[in-house]
């Protein structure tokens, strides 16, 4: 509480601390996102704490609050939050009607027994429903449920263009063509609305399978006349175009990657066969390489070059790190205090927030201070004419 | 810069070649103009430019296109990229990626430019076609006429030496439209780059044009001249010219500045002479309402007044002192007080819709507030604004589609949203912006057969307005074969098949040529004089010049200008028609009042 101006050197501290409205020079890699995002939901898995969970939810969730952009992909996140509570559901549905391996002894309810044939031994339908079970199965679920809004996050956070991007350049070809069917669903999405509207304007019903008939097909056309459009865009704008490479490096090429890829396959099948385990990981280890330098060498027929890769700065490091830290110390009290981590269910007991772990998962909260702040809905002024039209 | 020799292209499975005896050479630096018909081969003739033509779409291409002296035939279009920039119709089928300046550096990455240079000429480009404030935006969400600026920004940057535009204006309001024109006449002047581009909207573009090259027909050889010598011989042109032929002016005026500079003897011929009150419309004093012709058999609306609706608005119009005073006396007129007394004539007709104080929100944006708007029998009126301003909204709230969030809409009695589609269908009618989506049948036929049942009316109604509005078209033809104005015509019979005493078009014009318009146009005033009500949402000053009684202008949602289309668009230095403009101030719209008003006074 003193009034006293602070002093020069903490000022600078704050003002360097301070995040600054995100544009696209210090926009954070879409792969930092992704380290954060990953290392929330390897802490996620470490532990069946519900109250370490939610703890974990609320950071992901906060960071989320905190610096999501009014894009469109990151309206994801709700669309991920409803899915893990989905996924909560069924797991406790099934652990009702299917019962569990958990012994326990409060009964909460009896289901009526389905009587099965011998052969189905060990599987139950109906029965008993122990609280221990359904417990067990609630923590299980918000494990899962976690996992899946940590995805989430991240997907919500970083643009999925973005990230293909950074692919090698001998695939970004694919890549490419991966975005433009990416932006093909929301469009026949446009397209179904718009047909639909159509069709009250003939006076039928919008509704029903046959409604649903009549529209499929002009869709599709729909669809694939703009694809068609795109490509020759792409086409006319030099998409595909390539560099002269020697024959020798053109042949190096194939072969690399062409025995690089058999390797993995016959490495693979090394390791999940039963002989072959001495073999499998050193010849998948040596393919892998090997096609990567095919991948590399084939880089060069590509003649792109990238316009403003996202850098690295300090704040992503910052970011991936926070991450990591929350997955390294959960894994650290995963291994000194397992008994934290995962509350007994049998016999049941009421679950205890563990103080260091807690923490730690705390840490995660960083981006949301230091991840450049996302403008303010300046775009909301100017509304999407094209899509209100479609929709008209 | 680009050699055409002897180019013919011709597509797989029909008889005659699309493009024959190309024999052309357009020099470096010029804005070249590629006008014609519909249908004549435009856009292919741009495609050979690029190479789309024929190494995308297929088809024989015989003779040679150089570009640069590469020639097309060697060089695919990935080839022709760093040399030729290409934008087709619709923008959005354009991009690639999703924000502006990813779509402004994607083709430099293709080139493979280093990074260096591809930052030097996003920032230039930005600045050339004033993107700045709109560089991390994603494309979705930017209007019409700034994506069309995007498509072009996008293919400038690799610095090509040749433009290559297929109607870039044709979706545009004026004000956008201007805003392409501006910048690629920069580029033609600034930077030496050759211009060549195709567009119906001749009225916008061909005063800019250093050389315009005419398509007479399909498969007829091309014709290039100096644009005032080629518009005296084209199918095709735009107003002014068409004002400087009637006036006998010499050299012929292609820009309206010109065209005022000698107007003044024939504003003096026209001094005395004033033009029709419903311009356009054959005037309504000439109609007895009972007598109404009814050809497609709609209800002759509600007795004697309904036809002459219009004029007494427009006369009750002329007695009022100011325009803002006039704007706002017939707010309130149509909110229901009618306590003025010229006004009074206006609800003698009973209104085929009344909307009032109607508003729309679509998430957080307000589409629509505080919207009223009465239309009577045989009234047309036109709906203006730019891109974005609600037009759509307001004919989707009137046809049922969208649901009003505040005030009422009726039509007929009923709210259009809340009725069953099929009772609709008997009051209203809305044709959209792509008439296609309308069609779902293999054959014109099935479409007809299929109306007839939607609509509950006899059969062969439909057939019978197809026969009238499109003649010579077989019953077998598939709809997807027939040309934009054609597949337009067919819609609207589709939707006349119900017999809609209200009428909606949503951009009618869009991808017509001057021909098929002024078929429309004789339509469209037939069905008024039937006493139908239509309300047609546009951006073609001429158009509703040409047809409206009535215009009303939108702004973000709200209406700013309602009246008679003489007052409401001659005023307007955006909404105003080219006849307006070198006119001004005595009140012409079109070209077609000043021949009547000369042959009269002769």
């Amino acid at each position: 509480m003193t009034a006293s101006p602070a002093s020069a050197p903490a000022r600078l501290l704050r003002r360097a601390l301070r995040a600054p409205e995100a544009d696209r020079a210090n926009a954070l890699p879409a792969g930092a996102w992704w380290l954060w995002a990953l290392g929330l939901a390897t802490a996620a898995s470490r532990t069946t704490n519900p109250l370490l969970l939610g703890l974990l939810v609320g950071v992901a969730g906060y960071v989320v609050a905190a610096r999501r952009t009014d894009a469109p992909w990151a309206r994801s996140y709700g669309a991920f939050v409803k899915l893990g509570l989905f996924v909560v559901a069924l797991r406790l549905v099934f652990s009702v009607l299917l019962g569990s391996s958990i012994p326990g002894s409060h009964t909460v309810l009896t289901l009526p027994e389905l009587p099965l044939p011998d052969w189905a031994q060990g599987v139950r339908i109906g029965g008993r429903v122990t609280a221990e079970q359904l417990v067990f199965s609630l923590y299980e679920g918000m494990k899962l449920a976690t996992l899946l809004i940590c995805v989430g996050a991240a997907n919500a956070l970083a643009n999925p263009a973005r990230l293909l991007k950074s692919l090698p350049g001998a695939l970004y070809e694919a890549g490419v063509a991966v975005v433009v069917a990416m932006t093909f669903a929301p469009n026949m999405v446009a397209d179904v609305v718009r047909l639909r509207t159509a069709r009250r304007l003939r006076g039928r019903p919008t509704g029903g399978v046959r409604a649903v008939a009549q529209i499929g097909l002009p869709v599709l056309e729909g669809a694939l006349e703009r694809s068609v459009a795109v490509a020759a865009s792409m086409d006319a704008r030099g998409y595909g175009r390539t560099a002269q490479v020697p024959a020798a490096v053109r042949h190096t090429t194939n072969v690399l990657t062409l025995g690089g890829l058999l390797g993995v396959c016959a490495g693979t099948y090394g390791l999940l066969a039963a002989q072959g385990a001495v073999y499998g990981l050193p010849l998948l280890l040596a393919s892998l390489v090997t096609a990567m330098a095919g991948l590399r060498l084939g880089g060069r027929r590509s003649v792109r070059t990238r316009y403003r890769p996202d850098r690295w700065g300090v704040r992503a490091w910052l970011v991936a790190c926070s991450g990591a830290a929350v997955a390294a110390a959960m894994i650290w009290a995963g291994a000194v205090d397992p008994e934290a981590l995962r509350p007994g269910v049998v016999p049941l007991t009421a679950p205890v927030l563990p103080l260091w772990p807690a923490a730690a998962a705390l840490i995660g909260l960083l981006p949301a201070l230091v991840a450049p702040v996302p403008p303010s809905n300046r775009a909301v002024a100017d509304r999407p004419v094209r899509r209100g039209k479609e929709q008209a | 810069m680009i050699r055409f020799e002897r180019v013919s292209v011709r597509y797989e499975g029909t008889e005659r070649p699309t493009l024959s005896g190309v024999d052309l050479t357009v020099p470096e630096g010029e804005l070249v103009l590629l006008v014609g018909p519909s249908g004549v081969g435009k856009s292919t003739l741009l495609g050979t430019v690029s190479g789309l033509v024929p190494h995308f779409t297929g088809g024989l291409l015989s003779g040679r296109v150089t570009v640069d002296s590469r020639d097309t035939r060697t060089h695919k279009p990935r080839e022709l990229a760093d040399l030729v920039g290409t934008v087709g119709q619709d923008p959005l089928a354009h991009f690639v990626t999703d924000t502006v300046e990813d779509e402004l550096a994607y083709g430099m990455e293709s080139l493979g430019l280093a990074p260096d240079v591809m930052r030097r000429r996003v920032e230039e480009t930005l600045d050339l076609l004033g993107l700045a404030e709109l560089r991390d935006r994603p494309i979705a969400t930017l209007s019409g006429g700034q994506q069309q600026r995007v498509a072009i920004g996008s293919v400038l940057t690799p610095h090509p030496k040749v433009l290559v535009l297929d109607e870039p204006t044709s979706a545009l309001d004026p004000a956008a439209a201007e805003e392409v024109l501006a910048v690629l006449q920069r580029l033609v002047h600034d930077l030496g780059t050759t211009v060549l581009m195709a567009e119906h909207r001749l009225e916008r573009v061909v005063q800019y044009a250093d050389q315009v090259v005419l398509l007479p027909a399909p498969g007829a050889a091309p014709v290039m001249g100096p644009p005032a010598g080629i518009m005296k011989v084209s199918p095709v042109r735009p107003p002014v010219v068409e004002l400087g032929l009637l006036a006998g002016w010499d050299p012929l005026p292609l820009s309206v500045r010109d065209a005022r500079r000698g107007a003044g003897g024939l504003r003096e011929r026209l001094a005395d002479a004033s033009p029709p009150e419903a311009p356009g419309a054959p005037p309504a004093s000439e109609q007895p309402g009972a007598a109404v012709p009814v050809r497609t058999g709609v209800a002759p609306a509600s007795g004697p007044g309904s036809a002459a609706a219009p004029v007494p608005v427009a006369a009750a119009e002329r007695s009022r002192p100011g325009r803002l005073a006039r704007l706002l006396g017939q707010g309130r007129d149509r909110t229901g007080s009618p306590g003025t007394s010229g006004a009074s004539a206006t609800p003698a007709a009973d209104p085929v819709t009344r909307v009032d104080g109607l508003g729309v929100r679509r998430g957080r944006v307000e589409a629509l507030r505080r919207v009223t708007l009465t239309v009577a029998p045989g009234e047309t009126v036109a709906l203006m604004g730019r891109n974005g301003a609600g037009k759509s909204t307001l004919l989707g709230a009137l046809v049922g589609m969208i649901e009003p969030t505040a005030g009422t809409v009726r039509v007929g009695g009923l709210a259009p949203a809340r009725t069953d589609p099929r009772a609709m269908v008997r009051r209203v009618g809305l044709v959209p912006q792509e008439p296609r989506d309308l069609l779902y049948a293999d054959t014109v036929a099935a479409e007809c057969a299929a109306a007839d049942r939607d609509a509950g009316a006899a059969e062969g109604t439909c057939r019978a307005l197809v026969s009238e509005l499109l003649p010579g078209v077989g019953d077998d033809t598939h709809p997807r074969d027939l040309s934009e104005g054609q597949r337009l015509a067919l819609a609207l019979a589709l939707v006349l098949t119900g017999r809609p005493p209200l009428l909606l078009l949503d951009e009618p014009t869009r991808g017509l040529d001057y021909a098929a318009k002024a078929r429309l146009v004789g339509v469209l005033r037939g069905l008024a004089a039937e006493g139908h009500a239509i309300v047609l949402a546009t951006h073609d000053v001429e158009l509703a010049a040409e047809l409206a009684h009535r215009v009303v202008i939108l702004a973000d949602g709200e209406v700013v200008a309602d009246g008679p289309t003489g007052r409401v668009v001659v005023s307007s230095p955006a909404f105003a028609p080219q006849t307006a403009k070198i006119l001004a101030p005595q009140e012409w719209l079109t070209v077609s009042q000043v021949r009547g008003a000369l042959e009269a006074g002769a």
